[in-house]
């Protein structure tokens, strides 16, 4: 059963990450090659030779098969995980079917992983963020996340020790607050950067993030709507006896 | 998988965590690997030597959010 679900929610994963590739391929591109001719344009101005940089990897690489490759392992990752998270949330949220399991995951990892530690520590496309600081960033961005994990996680148990004595709604109100709360705090203690050039088109900036947002809500619906899609399935088989 | 025959419309069955956890352990720690190479390698810390990882799922790791260079 375990087993199933780990290739389901790979393949699942898979398919998200090649979908995401047509998302970011069309949408995330065109600000990152913007976004790099400002740091090309940037360089040429402060007298460096602009140009001479060798290429390890050509842009045509980089913008086809490097991101589909990026999209699809982190994909098929990304649903690994998934399928085990769904392997053991699978009964235990109550009667809400796999549809609902699945959907519920999906929203809680975009949430928790992805869109509230985003607040904080937006992505930066090329040209942004000065190689001096990238430890701290790269320390500073996965703790952010291992928080909210841990927060939610928390807030999850929580809300639902209170399910008996408050009921669901209450309960789930809770459990939101306790995340909410615990997260601002974090937020609030954890150190702003901000290394955006000052001269950096703010429209660049803006479609770039969009872009990975848009990025990601299209791989966590995919995954939340085809791994429930397909889980549905094999219960509904299942209860007519095949 | 009998439980669905008898009660179609009752919650799945749970699977026990002591099923689970093997699975969790191993191909959780494979999966957070590869999404180490895609979004980390070469850049804060570096398993390979060179910028050759880095270089080619550039894109992906700016567009995922990874904090890059």
């Amino acid at each position: 059963m375990v087993r199933t679900l780990l290739v389901r929610g790979m393949l699942v994963g898979l398919l998200a990450g090649v979908l995401g590739f047509v998302f970011a391929y069309l949408v995330g591109e065109p600000p990152v090659d913007a976004a790099i001719a400002i740091e090309e344009s940037a360089a040429a101005a402060a007298g460096g030779a602009s140009g001479d940089e060798p290429e390890v990897v050509s842009r045509l690489v980089q913008s086809t098969l490097g991101l589909l490759t990026a999209l699809a392992v982190f994909g098929a990752a990304l649903g690994g995980i998934f399928g085990l998270a769904f392997a053991y949330a699978q009964g235990r949220l109550g009667r809400i079917g796999p549809r609902g399991t699945a959907a519920f995951l999906a929203v809680a990892g975009f949430i928790s992983l992805v869109l509230v530690p985003q607040i904080k520590y937006p992505a930066n496309p090329p040209a942004v963020g000065s190689p001096d600081t990238i430890d701290i960033r790269t320390g500073l961005y996965f703790t952010l996340i291992l928080l909210s994990v841990v927060a939610a996680l928390a807030a999850l148990a929580i809300g639902r020790r209170l399910v008996a004595q408050y009921g669901t709604w209450n309960a789930a109100l809770i459990g939101g607050g306790v995340y909410v709360v615990a997260m601002a705090l974090a937020m609030f203690v954890m150190p702003t950067i901000n290394e955006v050039p000052a001269e950096f088109a703010p429209a660049v900036l803006w479609d770039f993030r969009v872009a990975t947002i848009g990025l990601q809500v299209v791989l966590w619906t995919t995954l939340g709507v085809a791994f429930g899609l397909l889980s549905s399935r094999q219960t509904s088989a299942a209860s007519r006896g095949g | 998988m009998t439980d669905f025959t008898h009660f179609p419309s009752a919650k799945p069955a749970v699977i026990p965590v002591s099923e689970i956890l093997p699975w969790a352990v191993f191909a959780g720690l494979l999966s957070l690997l590869a999404i180490y190479f895609i979004g980390a390698e070469q850049g804060a810390v570096a398993l390979f030597q060179g910028e050759f990882i880095h270089e080619f799922v550039h894109d992906g790791r700016h567009l995922l959010g990874f904090p890059c260079h």
